[in-house]
């Protein structure tokens, strides 16, 4: 069928600068550029270009740039072109739309509508040059009083078990099968490196990487993909998954043509068979099903490891917190609408769920009005995308924030949204042999650390201006953020003052 | 009450009113000190029975073990006299589950390895998203009949279902029987209409490796509850497979 769909960018190739050197032509995973031999020169097919700039950075001549395809449609307010496309695809294929990285609609981002506190004067602030700060982060169930029976004075009766992270970032589930074994190990790698923690997704930890397994989070969802004994002995936390930001309430279906040998191995499952993902565990349907699978990874890890809750963020996150805490996790995780994804329906990530900002306010108010807050560590994810999201994450209530998408763009990635084709560029969201390649762990992890600490860093500065000098004095203290251009509902909501008050 | 014979090295436990938490930790503890069969008198209730325990391990259990007996587990052999509730074998990876009586619903989700013997009838979801790897070929077979969404999202392993105890020209009961299966297999004998069976899923004949596979699981179920096999064996027996690999292959606009 003849497609109706303009390309959506155009390739300007400077024909004076090109040197006829042909790297554009490998290095595009979407085939758009070809060498003519008899003419000597290169052609592109505009249509498949998805604007990753892969052959813009690698070209050695500065020849290339991709521009938005200044085709122009009559204005109309309600048919834009996005919807105008959109509905063609659909009529040229019957299929549901597919997409990737998180949402990209204009929906109000409330990290730019919170501004941090400084102190002037009365409350000397703290050069973090010269001054300890302290950022390193427990994650875990505090227990609810101190027991000071003689004998036991100053300590924890029944600790649960924590974990210590040395920066409140660890990076999001991605699981192998969505990206590249290297891409996972860049990540374990730098997280290792950095005191902090990677997360397997649910695809499994490939055995190469069971080194890196002290920094690990493994995740059991309804799949129930390469999870077995040792896979649950070797991680420090355990996550069960309950949904995604991008895509709440669905499932996932990773595509045969993904499940190389590689892959097939990790998640325990045959070679380029689909593997399916249901929507929901079959085995909870309640917050006491819930509990029984909390339980159960208890007990096959012996209570040595805390068990997370991720579920995204919906419009009634704040009970259903509280009823996961109650469950007995003893962190729970929450991903907003902003949360990124391989693949999902774009219908779905584009119009389910709640902004991020919102859900941690609402929960941790929740839990402090129920009492239970200590009972679990509150981690956000979906959206953020600098240290300030993150300082502003915690002053709304979380201890430590889950980063995806911008540990992506740190190892290369341009945000296209073509991650669900399978054929990244930067050799991120791929299993290609040949395109995975282009990930090697030594640099991709060095971008990494280089992004945690220079994050760090900010942090210390922003925090040693409020005159504090440890983030937990921050967790949940929302007298340090002031509003802009809010509601007073979106204020009474987030708990913060308009600015000037 | 604890009684260990030294030279068996076997352990029984009264575990009439002992929390499952306190129940677990004992029965790591003793399989540490080298226990090699436990076993559980007067059980009610307690869950997660076999998970967390090493391969060589021998549990019989009497009474009533609660939900997500096996959960997980990786090797040990547990015998119950008495009834399964729900959820057993949930995700295993090895051993064997053998339930004198019969079984409730979700028994062997997404198991990977390992078999479960059934003698009576069995619950909801049975078998659903069983999966195989390599070697690992996880095996159900039910003495009675199951109820609906038997083998639902199915991806692997073998499910039996032998239907002892329907009447003559009685069909089974249960309804979307292998709903949205992709790999596998499942064993009926008896009969079922086509309405009965979910959209994914084709019915053929056995064939000589089938009934090779067949003799031997069943063959593996009589000895452990008394039966003849050839009896057992007696009767038709549906093949039901999924028609595609891939039955969501359609569904998106690449």
């Amino acid at each position: 069928m003849k497609t109706y769909l303009p390309a959506r960018f155009r390739v300007r190739r400077d024909d004076e600068r090109c040197i006829r050197c042909r790297v554009c032509e490998r290095q595009c995973g979407f085939d758009v550029h070809h060498y003519d031999e008899e003419d000597d020169s290169l052609y592109c097919d505009d249509e498949k270009c998805v604007a990753c700039h892969r052959c813009v950075v690698f070209c050695p001549t500065g020849a290339l740039t991709v521009e938005k395809n200044p085709l122009s449609y009559r204005e109309n307010y309600s048919w834009r072109p996005e919807a105008i496309e959109d509905l063609m695809k659909q009529a040229e294929t019957g299929g549901i739309l597919l997409t990737g990285m998180g949402n990209d609609k204009p929906y109000p981002i409330y990290w730019d509508k919170l501004l941090l506190n400084a102190s002037q004067v009365t409350n000397p602030s703290i050069d973090p040059l010269r001054e300890p700060m302290e950022l390193r982060t427990y994650l875990g169930r505090k227990p609810d009083r101190i027991d000071l029976a003689a004998g036991n004075i100053g300590r924890w009766t029944r600790r649960a078990p924590q974990v210590a992270i040395e920066t409140p970032i660890m990076f999001s589930a991605i699981s192998y099968g969505a990206i590249s074994l290297n891409v996972q190990e860049s990540l374990a790698r730098a997280a290792t490196e950095y005191g902090t923690f990677f997360n397997t997704g649910e695809g499994g930890l490939h055995k190469s990487l069971y080194k890196y397994s002290d920094n690990a989070i493994v995740q059991v969802a309804s799949g129930r993909f390469g999870v077995h004994q040792e896979y649950l002995d070797a991680a420090r936390v355990v996550e069960i998954k309950i949904g995604q930001g991008a895509k709440p309430g669905i499932g996932g279906h990773l595509p045969g043509e993904k499940v190389s040998a590689e892959v097939a191995a990790t998640r325990m499952i045959p070679r380029g068979t689909d593997a399916l993902s249901p929507a929901p565990h079959h085995d909870i349907y309640s917050i006491e099903d819930l509990s029984q699978l909390i339980y159960a990874l208890k007990e096959a890890t012996n209570y040595t490891k805390p068990i997370s809750v991720k579920i995204a963020a919906v419009h009634n996150s704040a009970a259903i917190a509280s009823g996961i805490v109650r469950a007995g996790a003893d962190i729970v995780a929450i991903d907003g609408i902003r949360g990124a994804t391989g693949a999902a329906p774009k219908i779905i990530r584009d119009n389910v769920g709640i902004p991020i900002e919102l859900a941690i306010a609402a929960v941790d108010s929740r839990l402090r009005a129920e009492g239970i807050r200590n009972q679990a560590s509150l981690v956000a994810a979906g959206g953020v995308r600098n240290s300030a999201d993150v300082i502003k994450a915690i002053a709304l209530g979380a201890d430590a924030v889950y980063i995806g998408s911008a540990a992506l763009i740190a190892m290369g990635c341009h945000v296209c949204q073509a991650c669900y084709t399978g054929r990244c560029s930067w050799g991120i969201a791929t299993t290609d042999d040949y395109l995975m390649k282009r990930i090697n762990p030594n640099i991709a992890s060095r971008r990494l650390t280089n992004l945690l600490r220079g994050w760090s860093l900010e942090i210390k500065e922003m925090l040693g201006g409020m005159g504090i000098n440890a983030l937990e004095s921050l967790r949940g203290n929302r007298h340090h953020l002031r509003g802009v251009g809010l509601s007073d509902t979106e204020l009474e909501i987030l708990g913060v003052r308009m600015a000037g008050s | 009450m604890i009684l260990l014979d030294e030279a068996e090295q076997v352990l029984t436990i009264d575990a009439k009113g002992v929390y499952y938490r306190e129940l677990n930790a004992r029965l790591r503890d003793a399989v540490e000190n080298g226990v090699k069969k436990v076993v559980l008198n007067n059980i009610t209730g307690q869950r997660y029975l076999g998970t967390d325990l090493p391969g060589e391990v021998e549990l019989e259990v009497h009474g009533t073990p609660g939900n997500d007996l096996g959960a997980f587990m990786n090797g040990p052999t547990v015998t119950i006299h008495g009834n399964l509730q729900d959820g057993c074998g949930n995700t295993m990876n090895a051993g064997t589950i053998v339930a004198h009586g019969r079984a409730g619903d979700a028994l062997g989700y997404a198991m990977r390895g390992g078999k479960i013997f059934v003698r009576d009838d069995v619950g909801y979801r049975v078998g659903i998203h069983m999966k195989q790897y390599e070697g690992k070929v996880p095996a159900i077979v039910v003495g009675g009949t199951a109820q609906p969404f038997l083998g639902e999202y199915m991806a692997g392993g073998v499910l039996v279902v032998l239907g002892m105890g329907l009447q003559e020209g009685e069909r089974h009961r249960a309804n979307f029987i292998g709903t949205g299966m992709h790999n596998g297999v499942i064993f009926l004998r008896g009969s079922v209409e086509q309405h009965q069976l979910g959209k994914e899923v084709g019915v053929r004949e056995p064939d000589e490796a089938d009934w090779q596979l067949l003799r031997s699981l069943v063959g593996e179920f009589a000895g452990h509850f008394g039966f003849a096999t050839e009896e057992l064996l007696r009767g038709r027996f549906l093949k039901l497979l999924p028609l595609s690999l891939r039955p969501y292959g359609r569904l998106y606009a690449y």
